[in-house]
């Protein structure tokens, strides 16, 4: 029941799935679309899932006076504000019936106000990690290091005015030269290859992976026995 | 009390008086905005409790943002707005009418069985819930990927090594054709590792990486500027929105 269930289950709608692709008729037709239905609303349930683990744990923390309890107290007020202003739509001007996110809501706010500053600050912090750690990462020691850090450099630097005014010089048949141009060039060329045998590399890794899943051979996502 | 502490007695002062002040000058939720930003900035210095205060309301109100979207875009109008439309037409009159779909009484089953998950006895049950997004996803990603990923890619790729123009031969489209046939029939040659990389194996090999590698820059290049950008927004939501420096 605890391992066999599991894997039948996976068998059959992975098996389904894939017959319907080539049998677009009753009572395959849109097996497809309605499987992603169900899909998206289990997610929901995960999302449920993980909002009542996160208060698990960060109730056990705060009762168990753990180092940094207070910050949990943070993130539970966090997380009580803004579910009950979007379950609830408190201050929706179309009421229960408005748009969960219309503009004037208090959860538009939120997400406006404290969702999108942290979540933009986190991403632009990086900015900052990324330029220090690619100075020590791409030092250029050897050829490919060199190719990298020639690449990244002109793809920065062609899409910026800076590039345009320093290179702006070559006209006519130099044109080629100036570096949006070359940028533009790496894009659509040698990266479009690279992109390509990575996105073919990718496409049979995820085949290659998704048979074993639905024959069973794959069975990590099954967890312990003892789970 | 030793410096230090009350050092950052001083400094806890000087921010709740800039935040009182702020919210009087501008607004309350333009000043949340612009404190919750310089909270996260200050990692940079190093880690504070400002910082920790800012990453614990992000955890905490990110997972309430997507379990209320969730909920309002998925859950109501395609679970329980096609189980029982009345049960919802309270809050979406527009599923009033639509038939009952008792077929939804799957995912509604399944999603229950995933939330047995917080139970330590019965947790063991969700794994058939899990079963069933693994499949889906398997299911659904070999044909994607074999068709969009696999098929699709190697067919854009199959094309003409001698271009021509109205005017006659195009050398640079020619070119770059070559480059984009050769690049990624060494790309792939890198990735296959069931025979050694050597002799003429080996250099188209090597040509594999110095494309990737050339991709991975690419990709780098964008990263910085996609973060750069994203500071450009924040720096422009401080000096414009909150201190009113740029108009």
């Amino acid at each position: 029941m605890r391992r066999t269930v599991p894997l039948v289950i996976t068998l059959i709608v992975g098996t389904v799935l894939i017959v319907a692709e080539f049998v677009p008729h009753k009572p395959f037709g849109n097996l497809g679309d309605k499987f992603s239905m169900y899909f998206d609303i289990i997610a929901v349930f995960a999302f449920i899932l993980g909002g009542g683990n996160l208060v698990r744990v960060h109730i056990t923390k705060i009762s168990r006076k753990k180092a940094d309890w207070p910050f949990s107290a943070v993130t539970l007020a966090g997380f009580a504000l803004v579910l009950a202003a979007g379950l609830f739509k408190i201050g929706n001007p179309g009421g229960i019936r408005g748009d969960v996110a219309v503009v004037g809501s208090l959860f538009n706010d939120l997400y406006i106000f404290i969702f999108t500053p942290l979540q933009a600050s986190m991403f632009a912090l990086l900015a900052f990690y990324v330029g220090s750690a690619s100075y020590r990462a791409f030092r250029a020691k050897t050829v490919e290091a060199t190719i990298l850090l020639v690449a990244a450099f002109v793809i920065l630097l062609g899409r910026t005015p800076f590039g345009l005014w320093l290179t702006g010089g070559f006209t006519g048949s130099w044109e080629f030269l100036q570096v949006p141009n070359l940028a533009n060039w790496i894009m659509d060329v040698p990266n479009l290859a690279g992109q390509r045998a990575i996105m073919i590399g990718i496409a049979l890794g995820v085949i290659s992976m998704s048979l074993r899943i639905i024959l069973g051979v794959e069975r990590t996502y099954l967890g312990q026995d003892n789970d | 009390m030793n410096a230090g502490k009350l050092l950052s007695y001083i400094i806890l002062a000087i921010v709740v008086i800039a935040f009182v002040v702020s919210i009087a000058l501008k607004g309350f939720l333009v000043t949340v905005g612009a404190f919750l930003t310089l909270f996260i900035f200050s990692f940079l210095y190093k880690d504070n409790p400002y910082y920790k205060f800012a990453e614990h309301l992000f955890v905490g109100a990110s997972a309430a943002y997507w379990m209320s979207m969730g909920f309002w875009k998925t859950m109501v109008p395609n679970l329980f707005g096609k189980l029982y439309p009345p049960m919802v037409a309270w809050a979406v009159p527009a599923l009033k009418n639509n038939p009952a779909q008792p077929l939804m009484l799957i995912p509604l089953v399944l999603g229950i069985l995933l939330l047995m998950r917080l139970s330590s006895k019965a947790g063991w049950i969700s794994r058939w819930a899990l079963a069933f997004i693994v499949g889906t996803t398997a299911g659904l990603n070999l044909v994607r990927y074999l068709r969009s990923d696999f098929i699709q890619q190697i067919n854009n790729t199959v094309f003409s090594l001698y271009v021509t123009n109205a005017s006659g031969f195009d050398l640079g489209a020619t070119i770059s054709n070559v480059i984009i046939f050769g690049g990624v029939i060494c790309g792939l040659i890198y990735f296959f590792f069931s025979k050694e990389h050597k002799g003429a194996f080996g250099a188209g090999a090597r040509t594999g990486i110095i494309v990737l590698m050339i991709t991975f820059g690419a990709s780098f290049g964008y990263t910085v500027m996609a973060r750069i950008s994203l500071l450009v927004g924040r720096m422009q939501f401080l000096f414009g929105d909150w201190l009113g420096m740029i108009r």
